[in-house]
Protein backbone atom coordinates (compact mmCIF):
# COMPACT_ATOMS: atom_id res chain seq x y z
CA UNK A 1 0.00 0.00 0.00
CA UNK A 2 1.41 3.66 -0.94
CA UNK A 3 2.83 5.63 1.84
CA UNK A 4 2.88 9.19 2.05
CA UNK A 5 5.94 10.88 2.57
CA UNK A 6 5.07 14.80 4.47
CA UNK A 7 7.15 17.42 4.22
CA UNK A 8 6.03 20.16 5.82
CA UNK A 9 7.16 22.75 3.85
CA UNK A 10 6.27 25.71 1.36
CA UNK A 11 8.54 26.27 -1.69
CA UNK A 12 9.84 22.94 -2.19
CA UNK A 13 11.89 24.07 -5.53
CA UNK A 14 13.45 22.04 -8.51
CA UNK A 15 17.08 22.52 -6.86
CA UNK A 16 15.80 20.45 -4.02
CA UNK A 17 14.15 17.93 -5.83
CA UNK A 18 17.13 17.60 -8.57
CA UNK A 19 20.00 19.67 -7.71
CA UNK A 20 21.86 21.01 -10.95
CA UNK A 21 24.69 19.49 -10.11
CA UNK A 22 23.23 16.30 -11.75
CA UNK A 23 21.87 18.25 -14.97
CA UNK A 24 24.76 17.18 -17.18
CA UNK A 25 22.82 14.13 -17.63
CA UNK A 26 18.57 13.73 -19.06
CA UNK A 27 19.38 9.93 -18.17
CA UNK A 28 16.50 9.07 -15.67
CA UNK A 29 17.35 6.24 -13.78
CA UNK A 30 20.59 8.73 -12.96
CA UNK A 31 18.07 11.40 -12.56
CA UNK A 32 15.74 8.94 -9.91
CA UNK A 33 19.14 8.17 -7.07
CA UNK A 34 19.04 11.64 -6.46
CA UNK A 35 15.63 12.15 -6.42
CA UNK A 36 14.73 15.11 -3.47
CA UNK A 37 18.39 14.88 -2.08
CA UNK A 38 18.63 19.11 -0.97
CA UNK A 39 15.54 18.35 0.73
CA UNK A 40 16.14 14.87 2.34
CA UNK A 41 19.31 12.74 1.47
CA UNK A 42 17.17 10.11 2.40
CA UNK A 43 13.85 10.27 0.05
CA UNK A 44 15.14 7.59 -2.81
CA UNK A 45 16.18 4.66 -0.32
CA UNK A 46 12.93 4.62 1.99
CA UNK A 47 10.44 5.50 -1.01
CA UNK A 48 8.59 2.33 -2.19
CA UNK A 49 7.25 2.13 -5.98
CA UNK A 50 3.88 3.93 -5.70
CA UNK A 51 4.88 6.02 -2.39
CA UNK A 52 3.46 9.60 -2.10
CA UNK A 53 5.06 13.30 -1.51
CA UNK A 54 3.24 15.21 0.34
CA UNK A 55 3.79 19.23 0.78
CA UNK A 56 2.45 22.44 1.25
CA UNK A 57 2.22 25.86 -0.85
CA UNK A 58 4.03 26.60 -4.11
CA UNK A 59 5.83 22.72 -4.81
CA UNK A 60 8.12 22.41 -7.61
CA UNK A 61 8.92 26.20 -8.19
CA UNK A 62 12.05 27.54 -9.68
CA UNK A 63 13.83 26.42 -12.62
CA UNK A 64 12.05 24.99 -15.68
CA UNK A 65 14.30 21.40 -15.39
CA UNK A 66 11.75 18.65 -16.48
CA UNK A 67 14.25 16.52 -15.14
CA UNK A 68 12.66 17.45 -11.67
CA UNK A 69 9.45 15.48 -12.85
CA UNK A 70 11.92 12.40 -14.84
CA UNK A 71 13.42 12.32 -11.13
CA UNK A 72 10.07 11.89 -9.18
CA UNK A 73 8.63 9.24 -11.75
CA UNK A 74 12.43 7.29 -11.93
CA UNK A 75 11.90 7.27 -8.52
CA UNK A 76 8.61 5.57 -8.84
CA UNK A 77 6.93 8.02 -6.90
CA UNK A 78 3.20 7.54 -7.23
CA UNK A 79 1.94 11.28 -6.78
CA UNK A 80 2.39 14.23 -5.63
CA UNK A 81 -0.30 16.01 -3.40
CA UNK A 82 0.66 19.72 -2.68
CA UNK A 83 -1.56 22.84 -2.00
CA UNK A 84 -0.39 24.55 -4.82
CA UNK A 85 2.57 24.00 -7.37
CA UNK A 86 4.55 26.36 -9.15
CA UNK A 87 3.38 27.16 -12.83
CA UNK A 88 6.31 25.66 -14.71
CA UNK A 89 6.24 21.79 -12.88
CA UNK A 90 3.16 21.50 -13.00
CA UNK A 91 2.58 21.93 -17.10
CA UNK A 92 6.09 19.69 -17.30
CA UNK A 93 3.77 17.27 -14.98
CA UNK A 94 0.37 16.70 -17.12
CA UNK A 95 3.28 16.76 -19.94
CA UNK A 96 4.56 14.06 -18.68
CA UNK A 97 1.94 12.19 -18.16
CA UNK A 98 1.80 12.63 -14.33
CA UNK A 99 -0.85 13.73 -12.35
CA UNK A 100 -0.09 16.68 -10.02
CA UNK A 101 -2.48 16.64 -7.27
CA UNK A 102 -3.68 19.92 -5.86
CA UNK A 103 -5.48 19.38 -2.52
CA UNK A 104 -5.41 22.42 -0.07
CA UNK A 105 -4.90 21.87 3.30
CA UNK A 106 -2.97 18.62 2.50
CA UNK A 107 -0.56 18.92 5.20
CA UNK A 108 -3.43 18.61 7.80
CA UNK A 109 -5.28 16.02 6.41
CA UNK A 110 -2.66 13.44 5.56
CA UNK A 111 0.62 12.78 8.14
CA UNK A 112 3.68 11.13 7.56
CA UNK A 113 3.14 7.25 6.75
CA UNK A 114 -0.30 7.39 6.25
CA UNK A 115 -1.38 4.73 3.65
CA UNK A 116 -3.19 6.40 0.76
CA UNK A 117 -5.16 4.74 -2.36
CA UNK A 118 -5.59 7.34 -5.32
CA UNK A 119 -8.58 7.26 -7.10
CA UNK A 120 -8.05 9.71 -10.25
CA UNK A 121 -11.21 9.61 -12.15
CA UNK A 122 -13.12 10.03 -8.95
CA UNK A 123 -11.06 12.62 -7.59
CA UNK A 124 -10.39 11.22 -4.35
CA UNK A 125 -7.90 9.74 -2.06
CA UNK A 126 -9.11 7.53 0.78
CA UNK A 127 -6.30 7.66 3.74
CA UNK A 128 -6.65 4.56 4.83
CA UNK A 129 -4.45 5.28 8.12
CA UNK A 130 -6.87 7.30 9.57
CA UNK A 131 -10.11 5.88 7.87
CA UNK A 132 -11.16 9.41 5.83
CA UNK A 133 -11.87 10.13 2.28
CA UNK A 134 -10.69 12.93 1.01
CA UNK A 135 -11.82 14.73 -2.31
CA UNK A 136 -9.56 16.80 -4.52
CA UNK A 137 -10.81 18.63 -7.72
CA UNK A 138 -9.76 16.74 -11.07
CA UNK A 139 -7.95 18.42 -13.77
CA UNK A 140 -9.66 20.15 -16.60
CA UNK A 141 -10.50 18.05 -19.22
CA UNK A 142 -7.65 19.77 -21.80
CA UNK A 143 -5.52 18.15 -19.45
CA UNK A 144 -7.04 14.99 -18.93
CA UNK A 145 -6.74 14.36 -22.32
CA UNK A 146 -2.95 15.30 -22.37
CA UNK A 147 -2.84 12.48 -19.43
CA UNK A 148 -4.84 10.26 -20.86
CA UNK A 149 -2.48 9.71 -24.16
CA UNK A 150 0.38 9.19 -21.96
CA UNK A 151 1.65 12.99 -22.48
CA UNK A 152 1.86 16.04 -24.70
CA UNK A 153 3.51 14.58 -27.78
CA UNK A 154 1.57 11.15 -27.41
CA UNK A 155 -1.31 13.82 -27.54
CA UNK A 156 0.15 15.96 -30.23
CA UNK A 157 0.55 13.22 -32.48
CA UNK A 158 -2.78 11.42 -31.97
CA UNK A 159 -4.19 14.67 -32.70
CA UNK A 160 -2.60 14.83 -35.73
CA UNK A 161 -3.59 11.33 -36.92
CA UNK A 162 -6.53 11.96 -36.81
CA UNK A 163 -6.63 15.51 -39.18
CA UNK A 164 -4.49 13.06 -41.60
CA UNK A 165 -7.20 10.43 -41.37
CA UNK A 166 -9.85 13.22 -41.51
CA UNK A 167 -8.43 14.89 -44.37
CA UNK A 168 -8.93 11.47 -46.31
CA UNK B 1 -13.67 46.20 -20.70
CA UNK B 2 -10.23 46.68 -22.46
CA UNK B 3 -7.31 44.20 -22.49
CA UNK B 4 -4.15 44.08 -21.21
CA UNK B 5 -1.05 44.10 -23.55
CA UNK B 6 -0.56 40.58 -22.64
CA UNK B 7 -4.27 39.91 -23.65
CA UNK B 8 -3.72 41.87 -26.82
CA UNK B 9 -0.42 39.58 -27.92
CA UNK B 10 -1.89 36.52 -26.53
CA UNK B 11 -5.15 37.11 -28.81
CA UNK B 12 -3.06 38.05 -31.83
CA UNK B 13 -0.75 35.13 -31.09
CA UNK B 14 -4.28 32.61 -31.14
CA UNK B 15 -5.87 34.29 -34.35
CA UNK B 16 -8.83 35.77 -32.01
CA UNK B 17 -9.81 40.01 -32.17
CA UNK B 18 -10.01 39.45 -28.22
CA UNK B 19 -8.88 37.20 -25.23
CA UNK B 20 -9.49 37.47 -21.74
CA UNK B 21 -8.19 36.26 -18.35
CA UNK B 22 -8.64 32.46 -17.81
CA UNK B 23 -9.28 31.47 -21.54
CA UNK B 24 -7.61 28.61 -23.31
CA UNK B 25 -5.67 29.65 -26.15
CA UNK B 26 -3.48 27.71 -29.24
CA UNK B 27 -0.93 30.13 -29.47
CA UNK B 28 1.38 30.45 -32.52
CA UNK B 29 4.97 30.81 -31.58
CA UNK B 30 7.12 32.89 -32.75
CA UNK B 31 10.03 32.57 -31.15
CA UNK B 32 12.07 29.75 -29.51
CA UNK B 33 15.02 29.82 -27.34
CA UNK B 34 16.97 26.25 -26.60
CA UNK B 35 19.93 25.97 -24.79
CA UNK B 36 22.22 23.21 -23.48
CA UNK B 37 20.16 21.16 -20.69
CA UNK B 38 16.82 21.24 -21.56
CA UNK B 39 17.20 21.21 -25.39
CA UNK B 40 18.88 17.61 -25.78
CA UNK B 41 16.34 15.90 -23.87
CA UNK B 42 13.61 17.81 -25.84
CA UNK B 43 15.21 17.19 -29.09
CA UNK B 44 15.57 13.08 -27.84
CA UNK B 45 11.89 13.05 -27.15
CA UNK B 46 10.60 14.06 -30.81
CA UNK B 47 13.56 11.30 -32.46
CA UNK B 48 11.69 8.74 -29.95
CA UNK B 49 8.09 10.03 -30.64
CA UNK B 50 8.91 10.07 -34.56
CA UNK B 51 8.03 13.84 -34.80
CA UNK B 52 12.23 14.94 -35.34
CA UNK B 53 10.92 18.27 -37.34
CA UNK B 54 11.63 21.96 -36.93
CA UNK B 55 8.68 23.86 -37.65
CA UNK B 56 10.84 27.02 -38.70
CA UNK B 57 14.57 27.00 -38.54
CA UNK B 58 14.70 30.78 -38.63
CA UNK B 59 12.46 31.22 -35.43
CA UNK B 60 14.98 29.03 -33.52
CA UNK B 61 18.02 30.60 -31.40
CA UNK B 62 20.18 27.96 -29.81
CA UNK B 63 23.21 28.78 -27.71
CA UNK B 64 24.97 26.47 -25.40
CA UNK B 65 25.00 28.52 -21.80
CA UNK B 66 24.94 26.48 -18.85
CA UNK B 67 27.75 24.46 -18.99
CA UNK B 68 29.61 25.61 -21.95
CA UNK B 69 32.83 25.43 -22.03
CA UNK B 70 31.75 21.90 -21.13
CA UNK B 71 32.56 21.78 -17.68
CA UNK B 72 32.77 17.44 -17.99
CA UNK B 73 32.08 14.94 -19.84
CA UNK B 74 28.32 14.52 -19.46
CA UNK B 75 28.25 17.98 -20.33
CA UNK B 76 30.12 17.53 -23.14
CA UNK B 77 27.68 15.06 -24.40
CA UNK B 78 24.72 17.60 -24.22
CA UNK B 79 26.95 19.61 -26.10
CA UNK B 80 27.40 17.16 -28.72
CA UNK B 81 23.77 16.26 -28.99
CA UNK B 82 22.73 20.18 -29.17
CA UNK B 83 25.39 21.18 -31.58
CA UNK B 84 24.46 18.32 -33.99
CA UNK B 85 20.71 18.92 -34.10
CA UNK B 86 21.37 22.49 -34.71
CA UNK B 87 23.48 21.57 -38.05
CA UNK B 88 21.60 19.22 -39.01
CA UNK B 89 18.52 21.19 -39.03
CA UNK B 90 19.92 24.27 -40.94
CA UNK B 91 19.33 26.66 -37.53
CA UNK B 92 19.89 30.01 -38.37
CA UNK B 93 20.85 31.45 -35.69
CA UNK B 94 23.02 29.27 -33.40
CA UNK B 95 25.62 30.79 -31.59
CA UNK B 96 28.58 28.19 -30.38
CA UNK B 97 31.31 28.18 -28.20
CA UNK B 98 32.97 31.85 -28.76
CA UNK B 99 29.65 33.59 -29.95
CA UNK B 100 27.48 31.59 -27.36
CA UNK B 101 26.44 33.63 -24.00
CA UNK B 102 24.28 33.46 -21.40
CA UNK B 103 20.68 32.69 -23.29
CA UNK B 104 18.91 35.80 -22.06
CA UNK B 105 21.12 38.30 -22.10
CA UNK B 106 22.52 37.38 -25.77
CA UNK B 107 19.34 37.06 -27.29
CA UNK B 108 18.40 40.88 -26.71
CA UNK B 109 21.90 41.78 -27.65
CA UNK B 110 22.26 39.77 -31.08
CA UNK B 111 18.68 41.40 -31.55
CA UNK B 112 16.02 38.15 -31.87
CA UNK B 113 13.73 39.65 -29.53
CA UNK B 114 10.62 41.87 -30.86
CA UNK B 115 8.03 43.44 -29.35
CA UNK B 116 4.23 42.06 -29.68
CA UNK B 117 5.78 38.88 -29.95
CA UNK B 118 5.51 35.04 -28.17
CA UNK B 119 8.39 33.83 -26.83
CA UNK B 120 9.14 30.21 -24.73
CA UNK B 121 12.49 28.92 -24.00
CA UNK B 122 13.77 25.74 -22.35
CA UNK B 123 14.41 28.37 -19.15
CA UNK B 124 12.33 29.84 -16.17
CA UNK B 125 14.33 33.01 -16.73
CA UNK B 126 12.57 33.06 -20.16
CA UNK B 127 10.35 36.06 -19.08
CA UNK B 128 13.13 38.45 -19.43
CA UNK B 129 12.40 39.47 -22.79
CA UNK B 130 8.80 40.41 -21.42
CA UNK B 131 11.12 43.88 -21.17
CA UNK B 132 10.74 44.45 -24.89
CA UNK B 133 6.87 44.37 -25.00
CA UNK B 134 6.81 41.02 -25.81
CA UNK B 135 4.76 37.86 -24.19
CA UNK B 136 7.78 35.54 -22.76
CA UNK B 137 7.69 32.47 -20.56
CA UNK B 138 10.06 29.80 -19.86
CA UNK B 139 8.54 25.97 -20.67
CA UNK B 140 10.21 22.74 -19.99
CA UNK B 141 11.31 19.96 -22.47
CA UNK B 142 8.05 19.01 -23.05
CA UNK B 143 6.60 21.87 -23.99
CA UNK B 144 9.62 22.82 -25.96
CA UNK B 145 9.63 19.84 -28.02
CA UNK B 146 6.21 20.60 -28.85
CA UNK B 147 6.96 24.37 -29.94
CA UNK B 148 9.82 23.05 -32.27
CA UNK B 149 8.00 20.54 -33.95
CA UNK B 150 4.44 22.58 -34.40
CA UNK B 151 5.33 25.83 -33.59
CA UNK B 152 2.43 26.51 -31.21
CA UNK B 153 1.52 25.46 -27.63
CA UNK B 154 -1.25 25.78 -25.37
CA UNK B 155 -1.88 29.20 -23.09
CA UNK B 156 -4.49 29.76 -20.15
CA UNK B 157 -4.38 33.69 -21.11
CA UNK B 158 -3.04 34.76 -17.15
CA UNK B 159 -4.55 38.00 -15.41
CA UNK B 160 -2.06 40.67 -15.14
CA UNK B 161 -1.07 42.16 -11.70
CA UNK B 162 -0.15 45.93 -12.00
CA UNK B 163 2.75 47.19 -10.42
CA UNK B 164 3.50 51.00 -10.52
CA UNK B 165 6.83 52.54 -10.61
CA UNK B 166 7.10 55.90 -9.07
CA UNK B 167 9.80 58.33 -8.07
CA UNK B 168 13.29 57.78 -9.14
CA UNK B 169 16.42 55.12 -8.15
CA UNK B 170 18.77 56.89 -5.93
CA UNK B 171 22.19 57.12 -6.00
CA UNK B 172 23.89 53.47 -6.11
CA UNK B 173 20.29 52.11 -6.30
CA UNK B 174 19.39 49.67 -8.93
CA UNK B 175 16.57 47.76 -10.61
CA UNK B 176 17.98 44.84 -8.65
CA UNK B 177 16.71 46.35 -5.58
CA UNK B 178 13.47 47.21 -6.63
CA UNK B 179 12.77 43.82 -7.94
CA UNK B 180 13.83 42.42 -4.56
CA UNK B 181 11.76 45.04 -2.81
CA UNK B 182 8.48 43.53 -4.84
CA UNK B 183 9.60 40.03 -4.56
CA UNK B 184 9.63 40.76 -0.47
CA UNK B 185 6.50 42.38 -0.98
CA UNK B 186 4.03 39.93 -2.48
CA UNK B 187 6.54 36.59 -1.74
CA UNK B 188 7.91 33.39 -4.21
CA UNK B 189 4.53 32.88 -5.44
CA UNK B 190 2.68 36.24 -5.06
CA UNK B 191 2.13 35.86 -8.87
CA UNK B 192 1.57 32.33 -9.43
CA UNK B 193 0.05 32.35 -12.98
CA UNK B 194 -0.25 35.61 -13.43
CA UNK B 195 1.81 38.14 -16.19
CA UNK B 196 3.74 41.11 -13.86
CA UNK B 197 2.99 44.66 -15.75
CA UNK B 198 5.10 47.15 -14.68
CA UNK B 199 4.50 50.43 -15.75
CA UNK B 200 4.97 54.24 -14.34
CA UNK B 201 7.53 57.11 -14.66
CA UNK B 202 10.41 55.70 -12.91
CA UNK B 203 10.97 53.20 -16.05
CA UNK B 204 11.81 55.81 -18.24
CA UNK B 205 14.92 56.57 -16.21
CA UNK B 206 15.59 52.83 -16.55
CA UNK B 207 17.60 51.24 -19.50
CA UNK B 208 16.71 48.11 -21.13
CA UNK B 209 19.37 46.46 -19.13
CA UNK B 210 18.10 47.47 -16.17
CA UNK B 211 14.78 46.68 -17.31
CA UNK B 212 15.69 43.21 -18.20
CA UNK B 213 16.76 42.65 -14.78
CA UNK B 214 12.88 43.29 -13.09
CA UNK B 215 11.20 41.00 -15.92
CA UNK B 216 13.63 38.17 -15.32
CA UNK B 217 12.99 37.83 -11.89
CA UNK B 218 9.36 37.37 -12.64
CA UNK B 219 9.11 33.97 -11.84
CA UNK B 220 10.81 34.45 -8.37
CA UNK B 221 7.73 36.01 -7.69
CA UNK B 222 6.09 32.64 -9.32
CA UNK B 223 4.37 34.83 -12.34
CA UNK B 224 4.34 33.12 -16.18
CA UNK B 225 5.66 36.71 -17.22
CA UNK B 226 6.73 39.80 -16.90
CA UNK B 227 5.84 42.79 -19.18
CA UNK B 228 7.20 46.10 -19.65
CA UNK B 229 6.02 48.35 -22.12
CA UNK B 230 7.33 49.97 -25.23
CA UNK B 231 8.41 53.76 -25.28
CA UNK B 232 11.79 55.59 -26.90
CA UNK B 233 14.22 53.70 -25.05
CA UNK B 234 12.96 50.36 -26.05
CA UNK B 235 12.92 52.09 -29.97
CA UNK B 236 16.72 52.93 -29.76
CA UNK B 237 17.67 49.74 -27.90
CA UNK B 238 16.04 47.71 -31.43
CA UNK B 239 17.53 50.56 -33.89
CA UNK B 240 19.50 48.52 -35.93
CA UNK B 241 19.97 45.71 -34.07
CA UNK B 242 17.09 43.06 -35.33
CA UNK B 243 18.26 40.43 -37.41
CA UNK B 244 15.92 38.67 -39.66
CA UNK B 245 12.59 40.49 -39.93
CA UNK B 246 12.86 44.24 -38.31
CA UNK B 247 9.41 45.05 -38.38
CA UNK B 248 6.99 44.94 -35.11
CA UNK B 249 3.98 45.19 -33.70
CA UNK B 250 3.33 47.45 -30.24
CA UNK B 251 0.65 46.51 -27.57
CA UNK B 252 -0.47 48.77 -25.23
CA UNK B 253 -2.57 47.79 -22.67
CA UNK B 254 -6.17 49.89 -22.73
CA UNK B 255 -7.27 52.30 -20.16
CA UNK B 256 -9.87 50.06 -18.84
CA UNK B 257 -8.10 46.91 -18.75
CA UNK B 258 -8.60 44.75 -15.53
CA UNK B 259 -5.76 43.86 -13.63
CA UNK B 260 -6.01 41.87 -10.42
CA UNK B 261 -4.49 43.64 -8.23
CA UNK B 262 -2.41 47.30 -8.44
CA UNK B 263 0.39 47.70 -6.32
CA UNK B 264 3.21 51.16 -6.12
CA UNK B 265 6.24 51.40 -5.47
CA UNK B 266 8.14 54.48 -4.55
CA UNK B 267 11.79 54.05 -5.83
CA UNK B 268 12.94 56.94 -4.35
CA UNK B 269 12.49 54.63 -1.17
CA UNK B 270 14.14 52.14 -1.75
CA UNK B 271 17.65 51.05 -0.58
CA UNK B 272 20.27 48.70 -1.80
CA UNK B 273 18.70 45.07 -0.72
CA UNK B 274 20.44 41.84 -0.05
CA UNK B 275 18.08 38.55 -0.17
CA UNK B 276 18.65 36.13 2.71
CA UNK B 277 19.04 32.68 2.51
CA UNK B 278 17.26 30.54 1.25
CA UNK B 279 14.00 32.70 -0.46
CA UNK B 280 14.05 35.51 -3.12
CA UNK B 281 11.63 37.00 -1.08
CA UNK B 282 13.91 37.38 2.05
CA UNK B 283 14.86 40.94 1.39
CA UNK B 284 16.55 43.41 3.71
CA UNK B 285 17.45 46.73 3.22
CA UNK B 286 21.26 46.58 3.68
CA UNK B 287 21.40 49.53 6.70
CA UNK B 288 19.65 45.99 8.43
CA UNK B 289 21.90 43.87 7.27
CA UNK B 290 25.94 45.38 6.37
CA UNK B 291 28.73 43.68 8.14
CA UNK B 292 28.05 40.13 7.76
CA UNK B 293 31.14 38.03 6.58
CA UNK B 294 31.02 36.71 3.34
CA UNK B 295 33.21 33.98 1.51
CA UNK B 296 32.47 34.46 -2.01
CA UNK B 297 31.42 37.10 -4.79
CA UNK B 298 29.74 36.33 -7.90
CA UNK B 299 28.83 39.31 -10.86
CA UNK B 300 27.26 37.74 -13.64
CA UNK B 301 23.97 35.59 -14.67
CA UNK B 302 21.23 36.52 -16.75
CA UNK B 303 19.96 38.57 -14.13
CA UNK B 304 23.24 41.22 -13.73
CA UNK B 305 25.91 40.25 -16.20
CA UNK B 306 25.19 42.80 -18.80
CA UNK B 307 27.75 45.51 -19.45
CA UNK B 308 25.93 48.06 -17.40
CA UNK B 309 25.83 45.58 -14.27
CA UNK B 310 29.77 45.30 -15.11
CA UNK B 311 30.24 49.20 -15.20
CA UNK B 312 28.45 49.41 -11.93
CA UNK B 313 30.79 46.81 -10.26
CA UNK B 314 33.81 48.42 -11.19
CA UNK B 315 33.08 51.82 -10.47
CA UNK B 316 33.16 50.30 -7.47
CA UNK B 317 36.56 47.88 -7.27
CA UNK B 318 38.26 50.70 -9.27
CA UNK B 319 41.70 51.51 -7.02
CA UNK B 320 40.51 49.26 -4.67
CA UNK B 321 40.99 45.35 -4.17
CA UNK B 322 38.83 42.40 -3.03
CA UNK B 323 38.89 40.38 0.40
CA UNK B 324 37.00 37.70 -0.72
CA UNK B 325 37.73 35.40 -3.72
CA UNK B 326 35.31 37.01 -6.08
CA UNK B 327 34.35 35.98 -9.61
CA UNK B 328 33.16 37.98 -12.70
CA UNK B 329 31.36 36.68 -15.62
CA UNK B 330 30.49 38.81 -18.51
CA UNK B 331 27.02 37.35 -20.35
CA UNK B 332 28.38 37.09 -23.41
CA UNK B 333 31.29 37.57 -25.87
CA UNK B 334 30.60 40.83 -26.43
CA UNK B 335 30.40 42.02 -23.31
CA UNK B 336 33.56 40.01 -22.51
CA UNK B 337 34.83 42.39 -25.08
CA UNK B 338 33.59 45.55 -24.27
CA UNK B 339 34.94 45.10 -20.93
CA UNK B 340 38.17 45.07 -22.36
CA UNK B 341 37.34 47.67 -24.35
CA UNK B 342 36.06 50.05 -21.87
CA UNK B 343 38.92 49.31 -19.15
CA UNK B 344 36.77 47.07 -16.99
CA UNK B 345 38.79 44.12 -16.90
CA UNK B 346 41.92 45.79 -16.19
CA UNK B 347 39.82 47.38 -12.76
CA UNK B 348 38.36 43.41 -12.42
CA UNK B 349 42.17 42.20 -12.40
CA UNK B 350 43.73 44.63 -10.25
CA UNK B 351 40.65 44.50 -7.69
CA UNK B 352 42.38 40.68 -7.28
CA UNK B 353 39.02 39.25 -9.21
CA UNK B 354 38.80 36.22 -11.29
CA UNK B 355 37.32 37.04 -15.00
CA UNK B 356 35.71 33.59 -16.40
CA UNK B 357 34.20 33.11 -19.66
CA UNK B 358 30.74 33.58 -20.58
CA UNK B 359 28.49 30.79 -19.00
CA UNK B 360 25.45 30.56 -16.56
CA UNK B 361 28.32 28.51 -14.41
CA UNK B 362 27.92 29.17 -10.54
CA UNK B 363 24.73 30.81 -10.73
CA UNK B 364 22.67 27.21 -10.67
CA UNK B 365 25.86 25.31 -9.12
CA UNK B 366 27.18 24.12 -12.24
CA UNK B 367 30.87 25.25 -11.97
CA UNK B 368 33.36 28.40 -11.95
CA UNK B 369 32.40 29.58 -8.43
CA UNK B 370 31.03 26.58 -6.25
CA UNK B 371 30.97 26.68 -2.78
CA UNK B 372 32.04 24.58 -0.14
CA UNK B 373 30.23 23.88 3.02
CA UNK B 374 29.01 26.72 5.10
CA UNK B 375 30.16 28.88 3.07
CA UNK B 376 28.23 32.24 2.24
CA UNK B 377 28.12 33.71 -1.28
CA UNK B 378 27.25 37.46 -2.08
CA UNK B 379 25.73 37.15 -5.47
CA UNK B 380 24.17 39.00 -8.45
CA UNK B 381 22.07 35.95 -9.66
CA UNK B 382 18.54 35.34 -9.29
CA UNK B 383 17.93 32.40 -7.07
CA UNK B 384 19.20 31.37 -3.17
CA UNK B 385 17.68 28.30 -2.81
CA UNK B 386 19.72 25.43 -0.31
CA UNK B 387 22.53 23.99 -1.89
CA UNK B 388 22.00 26.15 -5.38
CA UNK B 389 25.29 27.63 -5.86
CA UNK B 390 27.10 24.00 -4.42
CA UNK B 391 26.95 22.48 -1.09
CA UNK B 392 23.25 22.14 0.13
CA UNK B 393 24.65 24.20 3.79
CA UNK B 394 25.77 26.89 1.92
CA UNK B 395 24.41 30.34 1.61
CA UNK B 396 23.58 32.55 -1.33
CA UNK B 397 22.53 36.24 -0.83
CA UNK B 398 20.94 38.45 -3.98
CA UNK B 399 21.75 42.00 -4.40
CA UNK B 400 23.03 44.30 -7.06
CA UNK B 401 26.20 44.40 -8.71
CA UNK B 402 27.11 47.80 -7.14
CA UNK B 403 26.42 45.57 -3.84
CA UNK B 404 27.90 42.58 -4.51
CA UNK B 405 31.17 44.65 -5.44
CA UNK B 406 31.15 46.74 -2.30
CA UNK B 407 30.75 43.51 -0.19
CA UNK B 408 34.05 42.20 -2.05
CA UNK B 409 36.01 45.45 -1.25
CA UNK B 410 34.73 44.97 2.09
CA UNK B 411 34.83 41.10 2.99
CA UNK B 412 31.27 41.24 4.02
CA UNK B 413 27.87 42.62 2.94
CA UNK B 414 28.73 46.60 2.40
CA UNK B 415 26.56 49.10 1.24
CA UNK B 416 27.46 50.28 -2.15
CA UNK B 417 26.39 54.02 -2.04
CA UNK B 418 29.46 55.08 0.26
CA UNK B 419 31.94 54.25 -2.84
CA UNK B 420 30.40 55.52 -5.86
Amino acid sequence: MPKAHVYKRNHINTDEIIPARYLNTDNVAELAKHCLEDLDPGFVKKCAPGDVIVAGDDFGCGSSREHAVWAIQGAKVGAVIAHSFARIFYRNCINGGFYPIELPGALEKIRDGDELEIDYEAGTIRNKTQNTTIRFTPLPDFALAILRDGGLLEHIKKKEKEKRENVR
Amino acid sequence: MGMTITEKILARAAGKPSVKAGDLINAKIDLIMCHDVTTPPAVSMLKKHGIDRVFDPDKIVVTPDHFQPAKDIPSAELHKRLDRWAREKNIRYYYPLGRAGVCHALLPEQGHIRPGEVIVGGDSHTCTYGAFAAFSTGIGSTDLAAAIATGMLWFKVPASMKFVLTGTLGHGVCSKDLILEVIRRIGTDGALYRAMEFVGPALQQMSMEARMTITNMAIEAGGKSGIIGFDETTRAYLKGRLKGKTDYTVFESDPDAEYISTETIDCSKLEPMVAFPHLPSNGRPISECAGLPMDQAYIGSCTNGRIEDMRQAAAVMKGRTVRIRTVVVPATPHIWKQMIDEGLAQIFYDAGCVISAPTCGACLGGFMGILAEGERCISTTNRNFVGRMGHPKSEVYLAGPAAAAASAVEGKLADPRKYL
